[in-house]
């Protein structure tokens, strides 16, 4: 009954002050805001990278020297194509494996050119990731074996080298040595951090040849099936580390990518939503404030209830129970506006949102619980406020 | 057999502390509110009037000598003891009748109801009834500043019967009111406590008014210096 007043009376307080408790609720409402859009970038970026990883192929063995480290350098590669035929023993299955040495050159037609990324690779890309071509086909094994001056090219290379024109058939140089185009990718678009688009494939022995070295910069095997992928990285780990003795290799998932990744991205999102968190708190403190603003202009009130026999506690919760309305309040709307923006940045822009129901939960849970921790002071001055002071206040 | 007073105040202190010094406010008041008692308390402005009726209606403490309101010793109560006993046994009427504002009549008439946990169709019902006996049946959902000065103070009259206490302080009731108004204001008064047997201390400044009262207070500084029996 009593709680059903307090709560009547903070409605009637708040619509009786509707501009001065609309601007305090704008700073929990840009807080809330902030914290909800930073939240859904965080975890967008990161269902992005996810869904990266997870498009590069499916059941994927990442094979490269040194330590699998985000924050190590990259050791200097020592594979080599002889390497290769070793691992593909391990595995069995020559087609399951893919490699790659990469370089950046430019890439020139007729009368355009574009520095471009290119990639020595096997014949058998395309069977280990998921790679489509718009036009032509892709390297033969035989392109491989006679190391062949043939190209495949990225979409973007495409455009810009040929635009409208047909590349299939054409020529182009790649660091001044005539090519001829095979086949153009379809456009596959970024993939953690590269652009898949704009790079071109060659063979990797045309590459050693091009470049002056042997060396192969990674592996790439796609196991015959998920269960098969830990034991197959332990069995090719352990046959390069016994052809070089003086050299760690690493074998990882894209299970392991994507927690690796996933992690760091979880900081990266709690440490924003900490700063937004921060705009939350100047809001609770713009709350407290009117809160005391509010106390003071009710002083009569206060007195005036205590002498028809409200307790202490019956003013303190009314004064708390107006707090928490304002910031809970503050606390929808700022979800409101969080979700309608990230829903537009997504939509308008390159970068990812995700709105996530526990995001929203959290950012009523804490809006609510800023109401408490700023309203409590001012419902406590209001609660033990002298009755006869208040009373005879003017 | 003896009824025990409704109020009793035994050589009953009240100082400010002010800085360095202390400002006294009551020195030494006796007085017994008896049931069903009509008192009048005059004296001039700064003798100590509003500070009695504070503490006869338990909003403020003694800070010497003994005071009981419903036989209770008010030092010995918590703040919300006190704040139960101010709901139940009295009901106070203000010079500046400190209505609500933008509450209705009869919400500002059932609000000490809402501190005893009264359901609100109950409340409503009460409070209804009891302007009804203020005369003002016709002014339920008027807020105050739809009102007059006599009918606000009739509104708080209503709301200081509605929890039907024994005592009522009404200090300087007609203050803020015009004679004629005023002069409501005290009949109903008057009427109030014939019928319904609340005992009324009333302050006022008129010395008239003072002596239809059955017992007359005269305060001075602080002290009372004469009480006359009407
Ligand atoms: N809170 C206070 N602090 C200091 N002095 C006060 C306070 N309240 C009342 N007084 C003093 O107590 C005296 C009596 O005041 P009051 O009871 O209001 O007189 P009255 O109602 O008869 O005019 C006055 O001198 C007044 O200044
Ligand atoms: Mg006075």
């Amino acid at each position: 009954m009593r709680l059903a007043e307090a709560w009547r009376v903070a409605l009637g307080a708040l619509r009786a002050n509707r501009l001065r408790s609309g601007l305090t609720m704008l700073g929990v409402v840009i807080g809330v805001a902030a914290v909800v859009v930073l939240v859904a970038i965080g975890t967008g970026t990161r269902y992005e990278v996810e869904r990266q990883v997870e498009g590069l192929g499916s059941n994927l063995l990442l094979v490269f020297p040194g330590e699998a480290n985000f924050t190590a350098a990259p050791a200097v590669s020592r594979l080599t194509l002889a390497d290769v035929e070793a691992v593909a023993q391990v595995v069995g299955d020559r087609d399951r494996v893919a490699v790659q040495v990469a370089s950046g050159e430019t890439v020139r037609a007729d009368d355009a050119s574009r520095f471009t990324s290119v990639l020595g690779v096997l014949d058998t890309t395309p069977q280990v990731f998921v790679r489509d071509l718009r036009r032509g086909s892709y390297l033969t094994r035989s392109d491989v074996d006679t190391a062949r001056r043939v190209v495949v090219l990225g979409s973007r290379v495409a455009q810009d080298l040929f635009g409208e024109r047909e590349p299939i058939g054409s020529q182009v140089t790649i660091a001044g040595v005539r090519f001829r185009v095979v086949g153009v990718f379809a456009s596959i678009g970024q993939g953690l951090g590269v652009d898949r688009d704009d790079q071109v494939h060659i063979p990797v022995t045309t590459a050693h040849r091009l470049l002056g070295t042997e060396r192969i910069d990674a592996i790439a095997v796609r196991a015959p099936d998920r269960s098969a992928i830990d034991s197959l990285g332990d069995q090719i780990v352990a046959e390069l580390r016994e052809r070089h003795p003086e050299t760690e290799f690493s074998a990882v998932t894209q299970e392991e990518i994507i927690g690796v990744l996933g992690d760091i991205l979880g900081i990266l999102t709690w440490v924003l939503a900490a700063i937004a968190g921060i705009s939350l708190l100047v809001g609770g403190v713009g709350v407290s404030n009117i809160m005391l603003v509010s106390v003071r202009e009710r002083v009569r009130e206060i007195g005036l209830r205590k002498a028809v026999g409200a307790r202490p506690r019956d003013i303190g919760v009314q004064f708390l129970l107006e707090a928490v309305l304002l910031t809970s309040l503050g606390g929808v709307l700022g979800i409101g506006l969080g979700v309608g923006s990230a829903l537009l940045a997504a939509e308008l822009s390159p970068v990812p949102a995700a709105v996530t129901g526990w995001s929203m939960a959290l950012a009523f849970g804490v809006s609510a619980a800023v109401g408490i921790a700023f309203g409590v002071i001012p419902a406590q001055r209001a609660g033990r406020l002298d009755p006869v002071t208040a009373l005879r206040s003017e | 057999m003896t009824v025990a007073p409704a109020i009793e105040a035994d050589a009953v202190w009240r100082t400010y502390p002010m800085g360095a010094t202390t400002v006294t406010a009551l020195r030494g008041v006796s007085l017994r509110v008896e049931p069903g008692d009509y008192l009048a308390v005059v004296g001039p402005s700064g003798s100590g009037k509003s500070t009695l009726m504070h503490l006869l209606g338990g909003l403020d403490q003694p800070t010497g000598g003994r005071l009981a309101i419903g036989g209770r010793d008010v030092a010995t109560l918590t703040p919300n003891q006190l704040a139960q006993l101010r709901n139940q046994l009295v009901g106070f009427v203000f010079q500046s009748f400190h209505l609500l504002p933008r509450t209705s009549a009869v919400d500002n008439v059932a609000l000490p109801l809402v501190y005893r946990g009264t359901s609100a169709r109950a409340r409503r019902q009460r409070a209804a009834a009891m302007l009804g006996e203020v005369g003002l049946s016709h002014r339920l959902d008027h807020r105050p500043n739809q009102l007059s000065g006599g009918e606000q103070q009739r509104v708080a009259i209503a709301r200081a019967l509605v929890t039907d206490p024994s005592v009522l302080l009404a200090d300087e009731p007609t203050g803020n009111l015009d004679t004629a108004t005023g002069e409501a204001v005290l009949g109903l008064l008057e009427r109030l406590n014939r019928s319904s047997g609340v005992a009324v201390v009333l302050v006022t400044h008129d010395r008239e008014v003072a002596a239809r009262a059955s017992r007359q207070i005269v305060m001075r500084d602080g002290q009372v210096v004469e009480q006359v029996v009407g």
